[in-house]
């Protein structure tokens, strides 16, 4: 795993963390028929923060931000995203995934739809948004992914790196609060990766809510405010990057980190 | 890498590419006669052909074309010397030119036939913005979504309230639905606009036919179902089957992937039963048994009995070719969908079914074709499409003993239609298809 380097200065004016919580997770677990995956799970995120989820392959990463937006079930515990409990209320679950965006690793666009028509589908069926509007919004988020010209044409005409930006968009048109990222960066070249993590960061400095689940440590130690690492289906440790990084406190995660920083 | 040696001013002109590679001598050189072993294939598939064509054109074109029996056609191609081995040798066409308008209405009154004319001629113009969504006024959807009505209205003919009656069904339905689903779940809402609609069109619909026939008499000429017959029966129950099977098989694949367990079941029932049973089993429980079961005196039309076993076993083969869509999607998709908070209904609509099916054009195409062409199977439970006249025609002591002619008749109109339909399924995957994924 390379380290990336962020060759840009970071605006951290608007990452302010406030008090208010965004996600509550309490006592959480969570079984794929006997195998437990999560292991009471604990973890408040207030509404600014940008946290790094990090962990050996298998640690259940991916199975934690998935329960988040209740791609996943979870049989234990509580999970509160907004304001909103997430149960087995279909309603509660539809309004969660409405305010809670998620990015793929391997980007889950609409093969059969433009990128206009990828990014204003949600809005217009879901927030039944006037079509023009939507369309303007998904332009505005466009620009801001630097591809408006690339709205005509489908998925399978763009690049990875383009892809996985559309696939911000797309999210983004739904006005999310919180966004949620399981590996973005891992599909793709490392030009790509570039473009993708500089949106990222973009989006970190306007103050959004995220989690991402990433090897790019680069991003970690520049742009989140708290590194989650996670082991065998627990949170192992959590602490400031600067911290987590030079002086990691358990065994599990100081070799982790000597073998994903290549020492 | 400074000091460039070359530098071209001018650009050169644009060549022709050999001779050898291009036009009909370099095709053929590298298509037909690449090696010694390909030009010898070539040589003998082209007197394969040059075989097969030498024996059957002059056959296919005999000047028989005014025989008016087969005897007749033998002293006409007799008196041409096209006499072989076997006695005279050539096609007797007089067969087909004499029955080809029965061969095409079955026992149709022939003062009625525009009425069938005209229910295939809109019945083009009602597919026409389905087919061809992108270059046809969406606005026609509305003839299309009508057009079900008109279509048995103009065949069967009748009082004007029928259809009318059987349309208002699906407004009560949908006005039960709208009203019950505010207040209910929407499942609820379904259940009851379906239950709403179904006591209409059961109970309720036969009194106000009675009721408005006998106020505004507004119709025209009934022709019975033993009238119809030939291609015109052919065509009427392939295109209900198939109108009718692509939904219904939809909701089979659906429900076989259901999470409530008695829908999965029930659909997985459905589908392993009449996959398991022969067509023609299904016919005869159409043609015969549904009688013994249904109380005596009520008429429950034959050719409408055979629609909906046709379309019950086109719609279990549908649902599994759609099943194997639905499987071909990566997840990915579906969680995508959820992750934008679109439900069920939606994300199947909007992304789910709209891949899939796309996926299975191949399938759903061939099951089309595979049913259209079952359509014949009818002549056994003693209707007469073509196959069903075929044998009726042969019944003549005028023609007795003519076989190609007529079969090669209906083969060229059945391939025609199924020919047409493979184009078509052809059109449709480059039309949908969208870059590589
Ligand atoms: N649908 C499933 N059914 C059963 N087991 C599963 C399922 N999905 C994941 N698992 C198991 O749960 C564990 C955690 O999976 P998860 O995908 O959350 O890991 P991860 O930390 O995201 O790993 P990676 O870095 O490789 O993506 C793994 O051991 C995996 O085998
Ligand atoms: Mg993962």
């Amino acid at each position: 795993m390379s380290e990336l380097a962020i060759d840009r200065e970071i605006d951290r004016s608007k990452m302010q963390v406030s008090d208010e919580v965004a996600i509550e997770i309490t006592n959480m677990n969570k079984w794929y028929g006997a195998f437990h995956v999560l292991r009471d799970i604990n973890l408040t995120v207030n509404q600014g923060e940008r946290i790094v989820i990090a962990g050996p392959s298998g640690s259940g990463k991916s199975t934690l931000i998935r329960c988040l937006n209740a791609l996943e079930e979870h049989q234990q515990g509580k999970i509160v995203v907004d304001g909103t409990e997430l149960s087995n209320d279909l309603k509660n679950i539809d309004k969660i995934r409405s305010e809670v965006g998620m990015v793929f690793q391997h980007f889950n666009l609409f093969p059969h739809l433009t990128i206009l028509e990828n990014c204003t589908l949600a809005p217009i069926w879901v927030r039944k948004t006037p079509r023009k509007e939507a369309e303007e919004t998904a332009m505005h988020f466009l620009e801001k992914v630097k591809i408006p010209e690339q709205a005509l044409k489908y998925p399978g005409q763009l690049s990875g790196g383009q892809q996985q930006r559309v696939a911000i968009a797309r999210s983004l048109c739904m006005r999310p609060r919180i966004m949620l990222f399981d590996e973005p960066t891992s599909a793709l070249d490392p030009e790509m990766i570039k473009e993708v993590l500089d949106t990222m960061i973009e989006l970190a400095e306007e103050g959004m809510t995220m989690l991402c689940v990433t090897h790019e440590m680069g991003f970690a130690r520049q742009v989140a405010n708290r590194v989650i690492f996670m082991d065998a289906g627990q949170i192992v440790e959590q602490n400031e990057p600067e911290e987590f990084f030079n002086n990691p406190q358990s065994e599990r995660t100081k070799l982790f980190l000597s073998q994903i920083l290549g020492h | 890498m400074s000091d460039i040696g070359f530098v071209r001013t001018e650009m050169l002109p644009e060549r022709e590419p050999p001779a050898s590679t291009t036009g009909a001598l370099g095709w053929a050189r590298a298509n037909l006669f690449s090696n010694w072993f390909n030009s010898i294939l070539t040589l003998a598939s082209l007197y394969a052909i040059y075989a097969i064509l030498s024996a059957i054109l002059p056959w296919v074109f005999s000047p028989t074309w005014n025989g008016t029996s087969l005897n007749n056609c033998r002293e006409i191609l007799t008196a041409a010397g096209s006499v072989g081995d076997h006695g005279t040798s050539g096609a007797c066409w007089g067969v087909i030119r004499e029955r080809w308008i029965q061969l095409l209405f079955g026992f149709y009154p022939s003062e009625l036939y525009w009425r069938p004319i005209l229910a295939f001629v809109l019945l083009a113009v009602a597919l026409a913005p389905v087919l061809f969504a992108d270059k046809v006024p969406s606005k026609m959807l509305i003839f299309s979504g009508l057009y079900p009505f008109i279509f048995p209205w103009l065949l069967w003919g009748g009082t004007i309230w029928g259809p009318v009656a059987a349309l208002g069904g699906f407004v009560i339905g949908w006005v039960v639905y709208s009203a019950a689903s505010k207040t209910m779940s929407s499942l609820m809402g379904i259940l009851l606009g379906a239950a709403a609609a179904l006591v209409w069109w059961f109970v309720l619909s036969g009194y106000f036919v009675g009721a408005l026939d006998s106020i505004l008499p507004i119709g025209i000429e009934a022709v019975e179902s033993r009238k119809f017959g030939g291609f015109m029966l052919s065509i009427t129950i392939g295109v209900v089957a198939i109108a009718c099977s692509l939904p219904l098989g939809i909701v089979l694949a659906l429900g076989r992937q259901s999470d409530l367990m008695i829908v999965k079941y029930i659909c997985v029932g459905f589908i392993e039963f009449i996959r398991g049973v022969p067509l023609i089993t299904l016919l005869f429980v159409a043609s015969t048994l549904l009688n013994i079961f249904m109380p005596p005196g009520t008429n429950f039309d034959i050719i409408l009995r055979v629609l909906i076993m046709v379309t019950l076993f086109a719609a279990a083969y549908m649902a599994e070719v759609i099943r194997g869509g639905l499987a071909a999607l990566p997840k990915g998709q579906y969680e995508g969908a959820d992750s934008l908070g679109l439900n069920y209904w939606q994300a199947q609509r909007l992304i789910i079914m709209p891949q899939a099916l796309k996926i299975s054009i191949p399938g759903i195409v061939s099951t089309f074709i595979g049913v259209f062409k079952d359509t014949t199977l009818v002549s056994i439970i003693g209707l007469l499409d073509p196959l069903g006249l075929s044998n009726a025609i042969r019944a003549d002591a005028n023609w007795n003993g003519v076989v190609w002619e007529l079969y090669g008749f209906i083969a060229l109109l059945f391939f025609v239609f199924c020919f047409g339909m493979s184009r078509y399924s052809m059109y449709l995957e480059r039309k949908l298809h969208t870059g590589h994924r």
